[in-house]
């Protein structure tokens, strides 16, 4: 056994990432790892390559028992990894990113021949065909690829860690890297790959694990697999007591999209949205959830369809005028689009609704305090005051503020994406309960969540996409995890 | 904790206060009203560019145009102001409006080209000093007349004008960084610009207020110089738009946006004031001086980022 994991666990803030996961690998073997969002692939990817540290278990290799502590140490012990996000330096050739970091020099100058030839050579040794001269940023992405998998076996990594290597291949392009994958094999050298896409790997893989919330399921030899086993393991858990029952009845409808489409993000997407109802979007890291909401917002363009509220077309899109027709946006990234750091909890929440505590341009700060107190108060907000700034807040709590900023601009229409990322368990029901209270006061929602408990226990209706593509609209008695995942990994 | 806290807020006001004990020991004539109204009429035009950096500064953006633009404020003001030919407000509303378009021009170039702003205000550095030589022909513009000449050596019941305009602008401008709307979003954009954008703050427009404004006083500037001097100088200002920058970062102002106050960069400004004031009473070389002055700007920097630090 090339590689061995026992028992490996690791928690966040008491939430347990990892629960005494144990993982193998052989010599020349393709192991996948399979889970949702969130099921701990990433966490125990990131103990491997050494950017976290384990609570407890141990790691061996060869044999020998080792403990990771940084990315040099797993280099050093013949482990590579093939992130999605490919980083190369554009300004510099194929030969000189492979042996990034390790330059081929005398004392003082590079020798750039003999870097090219031993390039040369690891291309070869792969039967990967690439121009050697080429600048990095002249690639593309399966070129790229293939430049991260030489420099992986220019530092003999016996162990090459892929994730989610197809996510942005053409068709050409993956069958290109499977081939190369089996070379690497007839090479022992080792595989771990990470991916949501059944078919390839069924295909390419030996063994598959399936992780969830954090466990260790099952792994078996992929030969014994299917799609449907695979599916059932991945979202196999009964859905929890805690989503409260909405009550309520639709209303009119005050959103209609119709032929939204912006090009490489979303295509042809049609909804409507009644008052009272909860819209949930499913799908994919990358199937255009968030850029469909985005361009709903008027945060991003979009490049053709039509925009309706309360059946009023929108001629001139943007923020202002989706917040004056109702529309609050709740963002994925809460640090990024969300929180002003420096600034208090009230100027936080007031942010977006602070025309309505002024006159003539000057703040109302007595009115301010006031409303912002209300709201805050009935989202059970935890801090040390208002004028606390919301940096020091935890997450649940920098998203009720967040929250706050939304509701005080009295919305219609109401879009949370991903409303519950990266926050405990207690402050995510509570915002399961406002977002209940809140359809049954009539507002119209769309809610965005890689959780798929939380879409069937919340939604009243499903739109499920894939790659950009508009797959299904699920009605309540439809909902089914294996339903929602058969058309989320459709191609 | 709240109390060391307190203590971090208030450390460039206590070293103020610190530097002034130690110079009123040091020499006898520093704590005479006498000299307070020389150090304040001295730092009134850095408090004036100083006041309008901050607005940029906070909003997350930079203007190095300052210096020069005053120098266009104050030509094109002087050239309004030869021997009565015009009413003195003339003059006035010239100069306030050269700065004001020339504000403008900043953040409609910021805004449009997404250039950064260190870029795009050292163009205009050079355009504006290029602005007022070729305006003036090159030669000092004198024989200014005696109204206005009042703004900048005039008094109203004992008081320098321009410290009573200081004070007014220190005002306004207080208010409007603390009691508007438009304050609450320059802080929004300097602290996350994307999170401001998402919140529904017209970005753009708050990037071409601060620098219209930081223009306009810059604007306000050049006319009282050019007043107290009685002559509009094509070279006037040159390097001011760094004091007026380390004013701004002594008093609390972070480079990275989001944070300060105007009272803070009052306080930066009266301390490098009386730095200076205290040195030459002591009679230190003005050489020493920039020593000096550099010295208390990294060092005021350095105490900033390590406040940051131990907040993150």
């Amino acid at each position: 056994m090339l590689l061995q994991i026992k028992n490996l666990s690791k928690s966040f803030f008491g939430v347990k990432a990892l629960d005494e996961v144990s993982f193998d690998l052989k010599a020349g073997e393709v192991h996948t790892l399979m889970g949702e969002n969130g099921a701990g692939k990433s966490t125990l990817m990131k103990i491997l390559i050494g950017i976290l540290q384990p609570d407890a278990g141990e790691i061996f290799l060869d044999g020998k028992e080792v403990e990771i502590k940084d990315v040099h140490q797993m280099l050093n012990l013949g482990i590579a990894m093939i992130h999605q996000e490919i980083m190369d330096i554009p300004e510099l050739t194929v030969a000189e990113n492979i042996f990034l970091g390790r330059e081929k020099s005398g004392k003082f100058f590079l020798k750039k021949q003999e870097a090219e030839r031993d390039a040369q050579q690891i291309l070869n040794d792969l039967g990967i065909d690439l121009p050697l001269k080429k600048k990095a940023k002249d690639l593309s992405i399966s070129q790229k690829q293939m430049v991260e998998i030489a420099k992986a076996v220019s530092m003999n990594a016996r162990i090459i860690i892929m994730d989610e290597p197809t996510s942005s291949l053409s068709e050409t392009g993956s069958e290109a890297l499977f081939s190369i994958i089996k070379d690497l094999k007839a090479k022992s050298v080792s595989i771990i790959y990470i991916s949501h896409k059944m078919d390839e790997i069924l295909q390419i893989s030996d063994r598959v694990t399936v992780l969830r919330d954090g466990k260790h399921i099952a792994t078996d030899t992929a030969s014994d697999l299917d799609k449907q086993t695979l599916i059932n393991r991945m979202v196999g858990r009964d859905l929890d007591s805690v989503f409260p029952e909405i009550h309520g009845e639709k209303g009119r409808v005050v959103l209609k999209i119709t032929n939204l489409s912006t090009s490489g993000k979303f295509e042809n997407i049609n909804f409507s949205l009644a008052e009272g109802e909860i819209l949930g979007f499913a799908g994919l890291m990358g199937a255009g959830r968030s850029e469909l909401a985005r361009a709903i917002y008027g945060l991003d363009k979009f490049d053709s369809g039509e925009i309706t509220f309360s059946g009023e077309k929108m001629k001139k899109h943007s923020i202002q005028s989706a917040i004056k027709n109702g529309i609050g946006y709740l963002s994925e990234d809460r640090k990024k689009e969300g929180i002003i750091p420096q600034e208090s909890i009230y100027a936080n929440a007031s942010l977006t609704a602070l025309s309505k505590f002024s006159g003539f341009g000057f703040l109302q700060k007595k009115e301010e305090l006031k409303k912002v107190k209300e709201i805050t108060d009935e989202l059970r907000l935890k801090s040390a005051g208002l004028n606390q700034k919301i940096m020091y807040l935890s997450g649940g709590n920098q998203q009720k503020v967040l929250l706050s900023r939304v509701l005080l601009t009295n919305p219609t229409i109401l879009i949370l994406d991903e409303p519950t990322r990266g926050i405990d368990i207690g402050a995510k029901m509570e915002i399961y309960q406002l977002i209940k209270k809140l359809a049954e006061n009539g507002i119209a929602i769309i809610l965005i969540s890689s959780e798929l408990p939380e879409l069937i226990g919340l939604a009243h209706r499903i739109l499920v996409m894939s790659q950009g593509k508009q797959q299904a609209i699920l009605n309540k008695s439809e909902f089914s995890s294996e339903e929602i995942m058969k058309h989320a990994i459709h191609q | 904790m709240q109390y060391i806290n307190k203590l971090r807020e208030y450390g460039i006001f206590l070293a103020f206060v610190l530097v002034c004990l130690l110079l009123a020991f040091a020499t006898p004539r520093f704590f005479t009203l006498g000299n307070w109204t020389i150090i304040i009429t001295q730092v009134s035009i850095n408090a004036l560019l100083a006041f309008g950096v901050t607005f940029v500064i906070i909003s997350g953006g930079i203007d190095l145009s300052l210096g020069s633009l005053l120098a266009v404020a104050g030509v094109s003001a002087a050239m309004m102001a030869k021997a009565d030919q015009f009413p003195v407000i003339v003059p006035i509303l010239v100069g306030l409006f050269a700065g004001l378009l020339i504000g403008a021009f900043n953040g409609l170039v910021i805004t449009k080209s997404k250039i950064a702003p260190f870029i795009v205000t050292l163009g205009t550095m050079t355009i504006c000093r290029g602005l007022a030589l070729i305006l003036s022909k090159g030669r000092p513009v004198s024989g200014l007349s005696d109204s206005f000449n009042f703004i900048g050596g005039g008094t109203f019941l004992g008081i320098p004008i321009p410290i009573i305009i200081l004070i007014v602008v220190f005002a306004l401008s207080h208010i409007l960084l603390n009691n508007t709307v438009l304050g609450r979003y320059i802080y929004a954009v300097g602290g996350n610009e994307n999170a401001a954008r998402a919140a529904g703050i017209q970005v753009n427009k708050v990037k071409m207020a601060v620098y219209m404004i930081c223009g306009l006083l810059a604007g306000l500037a050049g006319i009282v110089l050019t007043s107290r001097i009685t002559t509009g100088q094509p070279n006037a200002g040159a390097g001011f738009e760094l004091d007026a920058i380390a004013a701004a970062v002594i008093g609390g102002t972070s480079t990275s946006g989001g944070t300060g106050t105007i009272p803070g960069t009052l306080v930066g400004v009266l301390l490098i004031g009386v730095i200076s004031n205290g040195l030459d009473l002591l009679n230190v070389s003005s050489y020493y001086q920039q020593v000096v002055m550099g010295s208390i700007i990294i060092g005021a920097v350095v105490l900033d980022s390590w406040n940051q630090r131990n907040k993150a």
